[in-house]
């Protein structure tokens, strides 16, 4: 069963991890606003994280990217101090997840994935709530949450159960931010959020960095990584890869095509069937057709698909992008068969 | 449009439908038609009206007032005829996770009135062509989320409804399965049953034939996606959703 936080005395816990690299994490602690080394958790027979190591430098916005059920929430509820990693060593802004949770708990602001905040209070209460919560006032930090806030302030007798999607996302933002946070936590601020809701949120976000606030943020939206500074690539449990995002698309070694014409499902389906195909998939009104190394031609692949298509596609080389990486990088869901 | 509108085989037909809750107006004269095996995306902000309709169109909200037949089935006085003859399907539930696959089959099976030895037929049928007939007594919960959500889909075209409404069937999907989803679509629609879904990911608005735009509780755009690319000078789906939506005064 989940261990869920319960107070001081879950300290045994930790007893034994290697007390050797605190000095050492204690000395980065003014760089690193988050140290994960070698986290695993599990939920019964499943395995939530498993072995997961990484850091996130002090102003960084730093984007777990993965699916559902890659592990992002119980990641994000270990780094709040609300769940116990089951092995592993965890550090925010220098204090142990496990023995210092208070500390930790008055200097992060966290977004629940789900809409967590008082849906009977107004837009006012709850944010007057949350700064009496954290022993400040609306106005003492305002200047944080002055953007968002005006957008909600029409709104501010509204009650928060009676807001568009849209809405209720910034409340809970301005709600983890009214004492001024060190690290800011979002966990899938833009899940089931319309596109152009989607752009203002990273709009918002970009703002804050500017504040020197670290951002550790997570979405299932492979296109919002390129909006972070560094990624982590996650899927069940595991991290795929951790870089910048040019970095990552720079590893991308399989020489990729856009091709673009007309009915495109049914060439993608006759792609599959070309010789020099190392994947094919569709991404919107083109397919992205990685080739067997640089020897395969446009020329190659036009003839190819003219055997059974004769309307004119169009071929261009290009750049991959984080969807096509993590796609490569993914380990596909073993088959029924298999799994049987 | 036109290429549809011609045809007499359309699936919903809705004619200038209005949905009022006390003075907003959550669907402002809504006029369009859906047609037999056809792939509609049915695109909006969030607060647009869109779950407004999908609730008028599944039977199961009176319009305020305008026209709307679903399946040749009118949604002001046959909601039911509506319900047995359509499929519904969203990311929020599916299935019930106690239960074992084939269990959830004989469920829904059930509940569609599908005498047992049809259920059987459809449960191996649907399933077969997932690949998923050896996990047939296993409990949905262990599955991946991404069989649970082809699962889900062929539930909710068990009964062979004329039409299945998938509301962001995709949401929170690895970009792998998120693919093999929709050559289900494809498939589903091929064999006739006509499919309307609504996605927040702008690149599946591509995967549509036609794609309606809602805006403030109006349809503002409808067409093929090239058409709407041309009359919008974009290059992509996501630039004409962003061209429309942005004209919207706020999103309440």
């Amino acid at each position: 069963m989940e261990k869920q936080r319960s107070g001081p005395k879950k300290q045994h816990f930790v007893n034994n991890i290697q007390y050797g690299i605190t000095p050492l994490i204690r000395i980065m602690k003014t760089d690193k606003s988050v140290l994960v080394s070698e986290v695993s958790k599990h939920f019964g027979e499943v395995e939530a994280l498993k072995h997961i190591s990484f850091s996130v430098t002090q102003g960084e916005l730093f984007g777990i990217i993965g699916p559902d059920g890659a592990g992002k929430t119980t990641l994000f509820r270990i780094l709040t101090t609300l769940l116990l990693p089951g092995s592993g060593k965890v550090m925010v802004e220098g204090f142990d997840v496990v023995n210092e949770y208070r500390k930790i708990r008055s200097i992060v602001g966290y977004m629940p994935g789900r809409f967590s905040l008082y849906q009977d209070l107004t837009v006012e209460e709850n944010l007057k709530f949350f700064a009496s919560i954290f022993k400040t006032t609306i106005t003492e930090n305002y200047t944080l949450i002055r953007d968002i806030y005006v957008q909600l302030e029409p709104f501010r007798d509204r009650h928060a159960g009676k807001l568009s999607g849209g809405m209720k996302q910034k409340l809970a933002l301005c709600c983890a931010l009214i004492h001024r946070p060190h690290i800011l936590f979002l966990d899938e601020p833009t899940t089931g959020v319309d596109a152009v809701s989607r752009r203002e949120f990273w709009e918002i976000l970009r703002r804050l960095k500017e504040e020197n606030i670290t951002i550790m943020v997570s979405t299932p939206y492979m296109d919002e990584a390129i909006l972070c500074d560094r990624i982590a690539l996650m899927q069940k449990g595991e991290l795929l890869s951790i870089d910048t995002p040019q970095r990552i698309i720079d590893r991308y070694d399989q020489p990729l095509w856009a091709v673009k014409g007309d009915n495109m499902y049914s060439v993608l389906g006759h792609l599959r069937h070309f010789e020099g195909v190392h994947s094919a998939y569709l991404f919107g009104d083109s397919i992205h057709l990685a080739t067997k190394g640089e020897s395969v031609t446009g020329d190659q692949i036009s003839k190819f698909i003219q055997q059974t298509h004769t309307s004119p596609v169009e071929l261009i080389k290009i750049q991959a992008s984080i969807e096509d990486c993590f796609m490569e990088l993914m380990e596909p869901e073993q088959s029924a068969v298999n799994n049987g | 449009m036109r290429q549809y509108s011609m045809q007499n085989n359309s699936v919903i037909e809705v004619e200038n439908l209005v949905k009022k809750f006390g003075s907003f107006v959550a669907n402002d004269h809504l006029t369009f038609n859906v047609c037999k095996g056809e792939i509609f995306g049915f695109l909006g902000a969030n607060g647009a009206g869109k779950t407004t309709a999908i609730r008028i169109l599944c039977g199961l909200l009176a319009p305020t007032s305008g026209k709307a037949t679903v399946a040749g089935f009118d949604v002001y006085h046959q909601p039911n005829k509506i319900k047995e003859n359509i499929g519904y399907m969203s990311q929020k539930f599916s299935l019930y996770e106690d239960l074992t696959v084939k269990e959830n089959f004989r469920f829904y099976g059930g509940i569609y009135g599908l005498s047992k030895a049809r259920v059987e037929e459809r449960t191996n049928e649907l399933l077969g062509r997932l690949e998923l007939l050896p996990v047939l007594n296993k409990t949905t919960k262990s599955l991946p989320l991404g069989w649970k959500q082809k699962l889900a889909f062929s539930l909710a075209i068990i009964h062979n409804p004329s039409i299945v409404f998938l509301d962001e069937p995709t949401g929170g999907v690895d970009p792998i399965t998120r693919r093999q989803f929709w050559d289900m679509i494809y498939e589903t629609a091929i064999g006739g049953i006509t499919v309307f879904v609504t996605t927040h990911y702008m690149d599946e608005a591509e995967y549509c034939q036609r794609v309606s735009i809602m805006v403030d509780g109006r349809i503002e755009a409808l067409d093929t996606p090239a058409m709407l690319k041309q009359a919008y000078n974009a290059k992509s789906m996501d630039e004409v959703f962003l061209k429309l939506a942005r004209k919207a005064p706020s999103a309440k």
